[in-house]
């Protein structure tokens, strides 16, 4: 199995860890990855600006994938959700699609819509599957309670996105329990981390994510658990600057998916990058087997 | 005379130059904080950071620096082999140029004591590194004229900088084949070195033996030669010159130079060409000393250092002084090579939106003037701002830099200092805004709201109607352009299946979030969605709702009807932008 591998933007400059950690658990797994280094950014963070230019960005990464023939496999959850949009957009409108076609092709390039846009997640729940995860799981955990986050922009809209059922998901929990780690339920499992509104409105962006965090922490999780950059600095670096601003210590802290498949797996905390997230996680290695 | 004369003049020039350019590193401001921190202040901080450096571990990182980044430019290899030939070369022979030719009479004559610039190897190794230079003038010339992509731009510093070389380069081999077929230096030679004034016969021989063998172009000769003639003055030659010339073939760039010319050297001697192209070259290699504070040769010293710089200093623990005088010197650091254009992440939205200053080659340039204090017209500052904000702060501009300057620290400080102008700039409601919002500890609270507001304000302050909000509305007739602009994504117009039950805003988790929320908000989902069913464009544009969206889909996939909600609120946005921003960003 190969795959273009789309990091992004966010992920290489502010969460190094989740992009070696993936590297290490898909290697571990059998996974081939493809680097490309034209990719640019997603047009997520265009969209609230200019819809074509949002998708204009997506179309051309979309291009420079199948130029390839390679399927695409994001780490970020709003970078997913952007190319299953910009996919949606392409193959409803084809006057919109012969137009964003007419900019790519200066570079050579065209969107034909024929790969697939995959997160990290669905291609390990779907492509790897759960039983060839449990058979290389070498250290399982022990008495650890997980909260996944899922992420709006992978679940929503979900006849966009197609990821799981938008209601009642369980892809991310099984993908936990196949660490002999136990995925706990919690009512805003589903919610928003607060993200999409950090540097526009502060203070309700903080507000949903502490709601989250208290939510989490009192359905009695040890750790939360997210596969998408901006959710987990959202509940890392976002929610240590809360706990230090407020004097107070309600740290739920939180590990990026391949970081707690990783160490299952037997991979060594170095290179999951345990020590870079804000919060310190390292003592989650007790609770391995 | 006119040599020394020009040459003191440019090397003051240059001296005068380097001292103003670098007492600028102490008192140029770019980020907002900068302002206050006084010229003193940071001379003193970057003399203490200097020494405590050099007396720390720290040296270490900067001799390897030294060695990998500036001496092999191992950054520049990482991106194309091409482009870092085509400087090695450059840079290499041009320096080895300068200590072995230019500055023969302290570099050359002191190693070798019996030097002369008419032997080997001298005479071959000055050739070799003027053809490798010149190699590397095509190379880079080759580049900037078949580049493909439209985004990295050349401008005329970057024509003049390789042009003046490549006069240098080839002023000289001209001047160097001028010189071996003169028939006048060479009986100039003849007179000081063999004394042969008397002798006719010798200095036929010896004539002889020159033309045959040294390429000399000597008038009114019989040729061929005698045999017997040319080898008296191949003795002849032993005895007075050949302790200082090799044979000139080894000038293999001025010997191509002079038989081509072989036909008209005689009249080019006569007419002086070998003085003329000694003035050009001379000329040349003044003007571009003058002219290396100003432009971009300036870089030879300013990138090492701005790579040296920054392997030893990081925002969160160098002094601020120290920081405003980095940032300073990066931007004379710059020279240009469009590295950075070519991996920005969002070097596509200049396709569609014309603003170089989305490039970040092309923002330095504007960053450039901003800090050297030139007059910018609100229309340029509003676009620069604007370009300056599509940012994703990936930080691919910084860790391709071949300079090593923190692009993203400085694009930051600009940034700020440019959102404190009075004008909104609209990006800024957008997840672009992230990195603001992760940085926001370093920006002061009411600096880092202002510009949120302003915006926000910008964009509020056209719809009336939305402002009265005790008084019935008088419905007015529906905003037809408004509901045929909500098409873009083929589901905005879903809004009219709308019947106002409310799910999404019973769902919406910014609804739930306050206590009032209409005071907040403004109109709450289900309104605007009515309210763009009834086509009242102030009502659906001017709520804060709009931009305090999370984007999280729950109300778009509770719809009972089918209302893509969050897509037909992301359709709003981009209206509301792009009717107070005339052309959208620009
Ligand atoms: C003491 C060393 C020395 C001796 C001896 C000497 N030359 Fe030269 N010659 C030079 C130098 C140095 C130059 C270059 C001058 C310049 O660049 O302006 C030169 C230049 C020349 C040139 C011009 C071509 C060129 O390559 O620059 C000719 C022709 C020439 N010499 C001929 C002679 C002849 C003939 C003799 C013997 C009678 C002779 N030289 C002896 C040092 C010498």
């Amino acid at each position: 199995m190969k795959f273009a591998l789309f990091a992004g933007c966010t992920v290489p400059a502010k969460l190094k860890q989740y992009e070696s950690s993936s590297r290490a658990v898909l290697e571990n797994l059998g996974l081939e990855l493809v680097d490309i280094k034209e990719f640019n950014c997603c047009g997520y963070p265009l969209r609230n600006i200019d819809l074509g230019l949002s998708v204009l960005s997506a179309a051309r990464n979309l291009a420079l994938a199948e130029k390839e023939h390679l399927n695409i496999l994001v780490l970020c959850k709003c970078g997913f959700g952007m190319f299953k949009k910009a996919e949606h957009c392409l193959r409803e409108d084809s006057s919109l699609r012969q137009r964003i076609n007419n900019t790519l092709n200066e570079e050579g390039l065209e969107f034909r819509g024929d790969i697939e846009t995959r997160h990290l997640l669905s291609v390990l729940y779907h492509d790897v599957g759960l039983e060839a995860i449990k058979e290389k799981v070498i250290r399982p955990y022990r008495d650890i309670r997980i909260a996944t986050h899922y992420g709006c922009h992978a679940l929503r809209p979900s006849e966009i996105v197609d990821f799981d059922d938008p209601n009642n998901p369980s892809i991310f929990d099984e993908l936990v329990e196949s660490t002999g780690a136990e995925s706990i339920s919690w009512r805003s499992r589903l919610d928003c981390c607060g993200a999409p509104l950090l540097g526009i409105n502060d203070d309700l962006s903080v507000d949903l994510a502490q709601k989250k965090l208290l939510d989490a922490k009192q359905s009695g999780a040890h750790y939360l658990c997210n596969a998408c950059p901006y959710c987990h600095i959202q509940f890392d670096t976002v929610q240590k600057t809360i706990s230090s601003d407020q004097g107070g210590n309600h740290d739920l802290p939180s590990i990026l998916y391949p970081q707690l498949l990783g160490l299952s797996l037997g991979i060594d905390g170095e290179t999951l990058g345990l020590s870079m997230n804000q919060i310190d996680i390292t003592a989650i290695e007790r609770f391995l087997s | 005379m006119a040599y020394h004369v020009s040459l003191y003049i440019s090397l003051a020039v240059l001296i005068v130059g380097l001292a103003y350019k670098t007492s600028a590193w102490f008192f140029r401001r770019i980020s907002v904080d900068s302002k206050n921190i006084p010229t003193s202040k940071r001379v003193s901080s970057a003399i203490r950071g200097i020494i405590l450096t050099i007396l720390s571990p720290k040296l270490l990182t900067l001799a390897k620096v030294f060695l990998l980044d500036c001496v092999l430019q191992r950054k520049l290899l990482r991106e194309s082999f091409r482009r870092w030939l085509a400087h090695t070369l450059i840079y290499w022979a041009f320096t080895l140029l300068l200590l072995m030719h230019a500055l023969d009479t302290f570099v050359t004559s002191a190693i070798f004591p019996d030097y002369y610039p008419t032997i080997n190897p001298f005479m071959f190794l000055r050739d070799v590194f003027g053809a490798l230079v010149l190699v590397g003038i095509c190379i880079a010339l080759y580049r900037r004229l078949a580049m493909k992509s439209s985004r990295v731009k050349t401008s005329p510093m970057d024509w003049y900088a390789l042009i003046l070389l490549a006069v240098v380069i080839i002023s000289g081999i001209f001047l160097e084949g001028a010189k071996i077929g003169s028939y006048s230096i060479y009986k100039q030679m003849v007179s000081d070195y063999a004394g042969l004034e008397e002798q006719e016969q010798d200095f036929k021989a010896l004539t002889a033996f020159w033309v045959e063998e040294f390429g000399t172009v000597a008038p009114d000769l019989e040729e061929p030669f005698d045999v017997n003639l040319v080898e008296s003055g191949r003795r002849i030659h032993q005895t007075s010159c050949a302790d200082c010339h090799s044979r000139p073939q080894w000038a293999f760039a001025g010997y191509a130079t002079a038989a081509a010319f072989k036909g008209a050297a005689v009249a080019m001697d006569r007419a002086g060409m070998h003085i003329f192209f000694r003035y050009i070259h001379f000329l040349a290699c003044f003007i571009g000393l003058a002219y290396l504070p100003f432009s971009k040769f300036f870089h030879i010293l300013t990138s090492p250092l701005s790579l040296l710089v920054n392997s030893v200093m990081d925002k969160r623990h160098s002094e601020p002084a120290n920081i405003a005088t980095r940032q300073a010197i990066e931007i004379d650091a710059c020279m240009h090579c469009g590295q950075c254009t070519a991996r920005c992440s969002v070097g596509i939205v200049f396709d569609e939106v014309q603003n170089v200053n989305i490039l970040p080659s092309e923002r330095m340039q504007s960053l450039k003037r901003v800090a050297f204090g030139k007059r910018v017209a609100k229309e340029e500052s509003e676009l620069i701002s604007d370009g300056t904000y599509l940012c994703t702060n990936c930080h691919r501009c910084t860790d391709v830099c071949p300079a090593g300057i923190n692009l993203e620290d400085l694009w930051f400080s600009m940034r700020e200092s440019l959102l404190q102008k009075d004008y909104p700039v609209f990006s800024i409601l957008s997840p672009l805004s992230f990195h603001r919002g992760l940085m926001r500890q370093t920006v002061s609270e009411s600096d880092y709201q202002k510009p949120i507001n302003r915006a926000k304000e910008a964009i509020a302050a056209g719809p009336e109607l939305i402002k009265n909000r005790d008084k019935p509305l008088a419905l007015p007739s529906p905003d037809r352009e408004l509901q045929g602009h909500l098409f873009l994504s083929n589901q905005g117009d879903t809004f009219s299946a709308c019947f106002g039950c409310q799910t999404c805003t019973n769902v919406c988790p910014v609804v739930a979030n306050y206590e009032n929320p209409q005071d907040v908000l403004g109109l709450l989902p289900h309104q605007i969605m009515h309210a763009a069913g009834l086509g009242i464009k102030d009502l659906t544009l001017g709520s804060n709702m709009l931009w305090d969206c999370v984007t999280c889909y729950q109300c778009q996939e509770q719809c009972p009807q089918g209302v893509k909600v969050t897509e037909v609120f992301y359709e709003l946005k981009n209206l509301a932008i792009s009717n107070v921003a005339e052309k959208g960003i620009r």
